[in-house]
């Protein structure tokens, strides 16, 4: 990957997934360095949020290997056709490295915000609360939220809540974030305030693997985009290459259609 | 009808509700333990265990309590006693009475009920919420013991009160196993004054007052409980 800058933080190769028969993946790879910003993008269906899913296991893809931070995750394969990681405690501590972003936001509606924040921390990593709610009022400042630190998730807008979900994922202090669609749930006029937060992320450097429709959002943050059809690879490079001169004319087509 | 006379019987029926409120808890606490496995193998399996909790919540909510606290109090019962070992165990006191058979069988009929209710409730909490404790790295006994468990719990709040205000009226089936309960109580009060009615509209207005606490209690919990989603 021309854009790289460090080591490898995510390592993907030849990841096959199938959904009893539909295969949604059919041999991606990929490689994230640090300080990498690596858009996904491609119609739905193509398998885009299979592919960040199966990263950090939240499904078992059929085929392939992956390394997070140069650890290789061990996998065997199950009853069900699908590799599963023969280590629990490997696939947890990976999965610490890993902060996680979901479209539909997934805060727990059981806690308050800063409760959400630290309750990882707390009770996986084993901070020490006070060390955790420090940090966590920070990251909250961080996405504008500290005022409605005490507030539940119910009570919170959507652009609110996906703040407070990447604050929560931010406060693991991973590697890599990961971001699954993260503001195709969201009204169009609280999207803005969810991308400034991840551009920031962005600009201080962080690795990032993201899933996004938003194009121009891509074009202008990412260090790398792959473009996905039907669960292969179509086009990826640099964005200027993927959004200016694509070399495959379904990717220009896709691309075309936002400006 | 003169209720003066229930004065004398003061202690009798003070001891009456007291084993009420005893038997009442315990099944609820011992029954709400069980319920929360029996629930859970039903969403989780494996299999075979799922089978056997859906079986047992079948066999609970498909007969009468009366029936299984007679199954158990005259097969357990009469089993019991031809058994040395237990006869001379330290337990021998308690599997003695009738009121080690009615807490056992009001437990597992507890169970039975909210088993089958907290199944419903650990299927219905979202299964986003548990994926992102499971991308932060939470084992699942955390994921359990953190997310899974109290959003269940928050879920089945609003009837738990109810279950309970029916668990506190059907104990005065325990009075059939000679447990002196409140109903217990005021059959034994009616025997010696012979007069019928002072001894059940007291208790009959004891329950309702029960019953009002019972309300109180779970709408206090509730207010305690942040809004859901």
């Amino acid at each position: 990957m021309g854009s790289s800058n460090g080591q490898p933080a995510v390592v993907v190769e030849g990841l096959h997934k199938s959904f009893g028969d539909l295969e949604v993946l059919k041999g991606v790879s990929l490689t994230a360095h640090e300080g990498d910003v690596v858009s996904m993008i491609g119609a739905s269906g193509s398998g885009k949020s299979t592919f960040l899913r199966c990263i950090n296991f939240l499904e078992m893809p059929t085929q392939g290997r992956i390394q997070v931070t140069g650890e290789e995750i061990s996998l065997k394969t199950g009853h069900d056709g699908n590799l599963h990681p023969t280590d629990r405690r490997q696939l947890e501590r990976i999965r610490t490295r890993l902060g996680m972003v979901f479209q539909s936001f997934n805060l727990w509606p059981h806690l308050n915000v800063l409760e959400n924040v630290i309750e990882a921390p707390v009770h996986v990593l084993k901070v020490p609360k006070a060390e955790a709610i420090e940090r966590a009022e920070a990251l909250l400042q961080k996405v504008g939220l500290y005022e409605k630190r005490n507030q539940y998730p119910a009570f919170l807008s959507g652009g609110q809540q996906q703040r407070a979900a990447i604050a929560r994922a931010l406060a693991m202090n991973p590697k890599v974030m990961l971001f699954d669609e993260p503001t195709s749930a969201l009204d169009p006029e609280l999207v803005g305030e969810v991308l400034k937060v991840i551009r920031d992320l962005a600009l201080e450097g962080r690795t990032m693997i993201l899933v996004t429709h938003e194009m121009k959002f891509a074009r202008d943050v990412s260090s790398h985009v792959i473009y996905l059809h039907k669960g292969l690879i179509e086009e990826e490079g640099p964005p200027s290459q993927v959004f200016g001169s694509p070399k495959s004319d379904r990717c220009r087509q896709f691309v075309s259609g936002i400006h | 009808m003169d209720f003066s006379v229930l004065i004398d019987f003061l202690p009798l029926i003070l001891k009456g509700l007291y084993y009420t409120i005893l038997l009442l808890v315990l099944s609820l606490v011992f029954g709400m333990i069980l319920a929360i496995p029996i629930g859970l193998v039903q969403v989780t399996g494996p299999r075979p265990l799922a089978w056997l909790a859906t079986a047992f919540c079948t066999v609970i909510r498909g007969t009468p309590l009366l029936i299984q606290l007679y199954i158990l109090y005259y097969g357990l019962g009469s089993l019991f006693p031809q058994m040395p070992w237990i006869r001379e165990s330290f337990m021998w006191p308690v599997l003695r009475e009738g009121f080690f058979y009615a807490v056992l069988a009001f437990t597992l009929s507890f169970a039975g009920y909210e088993g089958a209710i907290m199944k419903g409730a650990f299927a219905s909490v979202p299964k986003g919420e548990l994926e992102a404790a499971r991308a932060f790295g939470m084992s699942p006994f955390t994921v359990l013991r953190r997310i899974w468990l109290p959003r269940a719990i928050r879920i089945v709040l609003p009837t738990l009160g109810g279950e309970t205000i029916l668990q506190l009226k059907a104990t005065p089936i325990a009075a059939l196993v000679t447990v002196v309960e409140l109903y217990g109580a005021a059959g034994q009060i009616y025997r010696s004054t012979l007069d019928f009615f002072p001894p059940m509209i007291m208790v009959a207005v004891i329950y309702i007052l029960l019953t009002f606490i019972i309300t109180r209690l779970f709408n206090m919990v509730e207010r305690q409980v942040p809004q859901r989603r």
